[in-house]
């Protein structure tokens, strides 16, 4: 028997509220057996605003802790060592502020900066691709990816400066050979531009050491084992060929996980456990493709944010299968399996392929500003939901065997099966941020934001400038302003233009088609629909999907893509005479996002235009808002878009006709 | 309900540049029911008594996808607020010939400030019709032009859709991305119109835009070799995220507009405009056997330009000439 592998580092996602109640948490999650933390910052933090911006109403503390200065990260960690702690920090845009926030903590607490061990994601081409929480244009991006980069290399050495991920590529619908492809563009994107910053062969190979991804897993555990077993072969390929990485040790895949929440269904939420559990099978089964992190979302995401209980049963299913199995005990399961090699050749020779058409293009950014790939993407999920609205791909409980008896985790009368933040967060918060802007050295922090100032302009490394701008006792909001003023906003492309409906289902969308022409008779002109993503949440996939659909179907689709403020979609129902509105809103911020767009377009005169809502949204929730006047709510349960289509021409039907 | 439209008080409510009723009055011409064609026609007769000289200058903004147009328009209607103008802006983008549904994406790239009154954007879909513009497109524009200083109409397309534009703007604007030669080769060879006024944009690009911009300036000494014409197209270098050059060719656009005065064509330009904006109407809905059964493409044309001498919109021209046959 070969000797017993070490277990994966275990974590949860989590953060919520405000610092105080986020260090609870994690304390309690510790003492669960977890090993390590992954910090959940909320949308204000990962875009670059203090609690207290109008950016910021309704957002602070709900998908992750707010972090407004030095004071909250201090909070965050107290009582937890950073020097023996390994934490991982789902932060990109704002990454190297975030992270020279915890260095100073850590200095505050006496740590040894050279022994810190985590990671900061800082990937930002897929925030321009699915995510949606990107700041600056590319190329002042990936100048700020660089800049932590080399400086952890030369100061932090254990850490992992950015997590290249393919995780969100797949919830944005990517295929195992598109997740794989664009994943590795993402790195070359990253390591061309430390590249040609001119530095020395040992310092690239340093660099190459040290990228590592994050990963998503599906229910298709096979296709997940051959995947990351494609990955491992084709990093070691381009460290080699395209970097000329010789020691084989720092061409090593090093991967963390969170498995898949694509997939996850608001109907019977419980079967999540079992997906759950299959989906850690195809990221661990394989000892020469096994993950070094992993956590696990909870079986009531597609419902709310999950409670303390529900993260704990996810822990425990990752410690049943490295603690109870024999997993660990064994050598590589699959090698000469031909059934493995085959799928993993397939997998790795379309990646490649699609790696060299995006390097034919110009190259990642030119790919990612044109289009490209945001365009693959949209294509591909539309072909996956149009396989599970005709059946074709079987999602049980949803599509298939739907009948089932009443759960006793969810139907309790009165009780909450999710988390729900206090709305009281917010105010305190602000409070908070307001007495630590009073007792700072207001000298110290315009000395330090000159500096950060002249820093941005010169090319220095924006590294050490933070951390100095940290001491002082700036905030998130400054430095996000500051840098927003040095470089810009960058807006991406919403790829629904060059993607189109499959042609599965296509009976049901020539049906449709046929509805929307007889609408447009009568109403006289086609229908118009807006499409809005208020607020700070990025997750796009649903609106794209709808506004992808809607124009298939023969509806003039209003689109601007995310981090439209209510009034400004208020303004825009307006002045483009639309029959309809449609608001996504994923943060679940949206009983105060929904109600503020409602509020604004009354007052720009579009009074009298229907509003539907889309999101995680409880049915209490939808309930109010359709107390509110909102026309109809509609959530991840509502997987069959046709059968939305349809009842939204009805809705412009009765309103206009 | 809604209560019946006042047509009168909606045209009143358009000049006074209330962006609900620029909004109201545009999906007014949008609208094919007849009930509401005949209210169209009242309507833009209304606006018509705001006179010409008082009316918005009216910017065609077109070239091939990928050329920047919307980012360039951003930067314009940004300057030309900043200017102390009022703009309103009609940004039209292709329906697909399958669906007739279409993706109205421009919105996302112009920089609108919601509680600027004094800027008004609204998206059209081309309808897929003839070339790059919908049928509503010209009396949208007449809307805007009533309301606003400064009317920029935006669409995409080398060719077809460069007559499209003309028919409804008093400068056409082409937008050029450098290092794209199918502009030129088409301005060589006399396919493509010659507009008023030749952009090339993204000149942070540097030198690519600089040999693009040097490019197209001996293409046009070569044009005009046998003499030069009243008016010969400037060229002026931009770039979008500097405001590079935007404020340049907003004074070659009022340039363009002040020899139109000085020239007294102003008028002649929007007639000839007018009219032919209306035969391409008539064409649509009664075809090439409308045309001959109506006397035959220049009788139609010679007949529309006299209406619209006459007062008339283009709209209202198209409407008097209802063929027999198609009243059945």
């Amino acid at each position: 028997m070969t000797e017993k592998d070490r277990p994966w580092i275990m974590r949860t996602y989590s953060g919520h509220s405000t610092p105080k109640a986020s260090n609870e948490l994690y304390r309690q999650n510790l003492a669960k057996g977890q090993t390590g933390l992954s910090i959940a910052f909320d949308l204000p933090t990962q875009t670059g605003y203090d609690s207290d911006s109008p950016m910021a109403r309704g957002e602070v503390g709900r998908t992750g802790v707010p972090i407004c200065h030095l004071g909250d990260m201090r909070a965050l960690f107290e009582g937890i060592e950073l020097e023996r702690m390994n934490t991982s920090m789902t932060i990109n845009a704002t990454a190297a502020w975030l992270l020279a926030l915890y260095i100073a903590a850590a200095e505050e607490q006496g740590a040894d900066v050279k022994k810190l061990r985590g990671t900061t994601q800082n990937d930002i081409i897929k925030e321009y691709l699915s995510r949606g929480t990107y700041v600056f244009p590319p190329g002042p991006s990936l100048r700020l990816i660089a800049d932590t980069i080399q400086y952890t290399v030369e100061h932090v050495p254990d850490w992992n400066p950015t997590n290249i991920c393919s995780y969100h590529l797949q919830e944005a619908g990517a295929t195992p050979e598109q997740e794989v492809a664009y994943a590795l563009c993402t790195a070359i994107a990253v390591l061309d531009t430390v590249k040609e910053r001119g530095i020395a062969q040992a310092d690239l190979d340093r660099v190459f050491g040290r990228l590592s991804f994050f990963i998503n897993s599906s229910i298709r555990f096979v296709d997940e084992v051959c995947k990351q077993r494609a990955f491992v072969e084709l990093w070691d390929r381009l460290g080699l060929e395209r970097y000329s990485v010789r020691e084989a040790k720092l061409r090593r895949f090093r991967y963390g996980v969170q498995v898949n929440s694509l997939g996850l269904t608001e109907q019977q939420p419980e079967n999540n456990i079992l997906r759950i559990v299959l989906e850690m099978l195809g990221v661990t089964l394989s000892k020469k493709a096994r993950a070094r992190a992993l956590q696990l979302p909870a079986w009531n995401e597609a419902l709310g944010l999950p409670r303390p209980w529900d993260q704990q049963l996810s822990l425990r299913a990752q410690q049943i299968l490295a603690f109870e199995t024999d997993l660990l005990e064994h050598g590589d399961l699959f090698d000469g399996s031909p059934v493995v090699e085959q799928r993993t050749s397939e997998i790795r020779d379309a990646a490649w392929a699609e790696v060299q058409a995006v390097l034919e293009r110009g190259g990642t950014v030119p790919a990612v500003e044109s289009g490209y790939i945001k365009e693959r993407l949209v294509a591909s999920n539309a072909a996956r939901i149009a396989a599970i609205e005709a059946g074709e791909q079987i999602v049980v409980g949803v599509n298939k065997y739907v009948e089932a008896a009443e759960s006793p985790l969810t139907s309790r009368e009165g009780i909450d099966t999710i988390l729900r933040i206090d709305p009281s967060v917010e105010k305190e918060q602000i409070a908070r941020l307001e007495a630590w802007r009073n007792q700072r050295d207001a000298g110290a922090v315009k000395q330090t934001l000159d500096a950060l100032r002249a820093a941005a302009k010169s090319g220095d490394n924006i590294m050490p400038a933070s951390i100095a701008a940290a001491k002082a006792g700036v905030t998130t909001g400054e430095w996000g302003t500051l840098l927003r003023e040095m470089f810009g906003e960058y807006r991406a492309p919403t790829g629904v233009a060059g993607a189109r409906t499959p042609a599965s289902g296509h009976d049901k969308l020539e049906k449709l088609r046929k509805e929307v022409e007889a609408l447009a008779r009568e109403l006289g002109r086609r229908p118009k629909l807006l499409v809005g993503k208020p607020g700070l949440d990025g997750h796009s996939n649903g609106a794209e999907q709808i506004a992808l659909r809607a124009r298939d179907a023969g509806f003039e689709v209003v689109y601007e893509g995310i981090r439209v403020t209510p009034r400004e979609l208020a303004r825009a129902a307006a002045d483009e005479g639309v029959h309809l509105v449609g608001l996504s809103i994923l943060s679940g911020a949206h009983m105060d996002l929904v109600r503020e767009v409602i509020k604004e377009m009354k007052e720009q005169g579009a009074g009298d235009v229907p509003v539907v809502a889309g999101g995680i949204i409880p049915d209490s929730d939808a309930a109010a808002l359709e107390k509110d006047g909102v026309a109809a709510v509609y959530t991840p349960k509502d997987y069959d878009i046709s059968r939305i289509l349809e009842e939204l021409v009805g809705l412009v039907k009765r309103a206009h006709a | 309900m809604k209560p019946p439209l006042d047509v009168v008080e909606l045209a009143r409510r358009v000049e006074a540049a209330e962006p609900a009723a620029v909004a109201r009055a545009i999906s007014l011409v949008e609208d094919r029911r007849p009930s509401a064609e005949a209210q169209s026609v009242e309507l833009l007769r209304e606006l018509r008594h705001v006179g010409q000289a008082a009316r918005g200058e009216r910017v065609g903004i077109t070239g091939p996808p990928g050329a920047g147009k919307s980012s360039l328009l951003s930067a314009l209607s940004r300057v030309a607020r900043e200017q102390g103008r009022t703009v309103g802006v009609l940004a039209v983008d292709p329906s697909s010939p399958r669906s007739g549904g279409a993706l109205l994406g421009d919105r996302a790239r112009i920089a609108i400030d919601a509680d600027d009154t004094g800027l008004f954007v609204r998206s059209m879909a081309s309808g897929g019709d003839l070339g790059g513009l919908s049928r509503a497109a010209g009396a949208a524009v007449e809307v805007l032009a009533a309301a606003y200083e400064l009317v920029v109409v935006e669409t995409t397309g080398v060719g077809q859709s460069e007559t499209d534009v003309e028919h409804v703007a008093d400068t056409v604007v082409l937008v050029i991305q450098p290092a794209s030669g199918d502009v030129l080769q088409f301005l060589k060879a006399g396919i493509l119109e010659i507009p008023d006024v030749l952009v090339v944009n993204k000149s942070d690009l540097g030198a690519v835009a600089e040999r693009a911009r040097s490019e197209l300036v001996s293409a046009l000494d070569a044009i005009y070799a046998g003499g030069a014409p009243d008016w010969r197209p400037p060229v002026v270098s931009t770039s979008a995220p500097t405001a590079a050059g935007i404020e340049e060719l907003i004074e070659v656009i009022d340039n363009h507009r002040a020899h139109l005065d000085a020239e007294h064509a102003l008028a002649a330009r929007r007639t000839r405009s007018a009219a032919a904006w209306a035969l391409r109407l008539f064409t649509q809905r009664y075809g090439d056997v409308g045309v001959d059964v109506a006397g035959g493409r220049d009788a139609l044309l010679a007949r529309f330009t006299k209406a619209v001498e006459g007062g008339a919109t283009a709209v209202e021209a198209v409407a008097a000439e209802r063929p027999a046959y198609a009243s059945r």
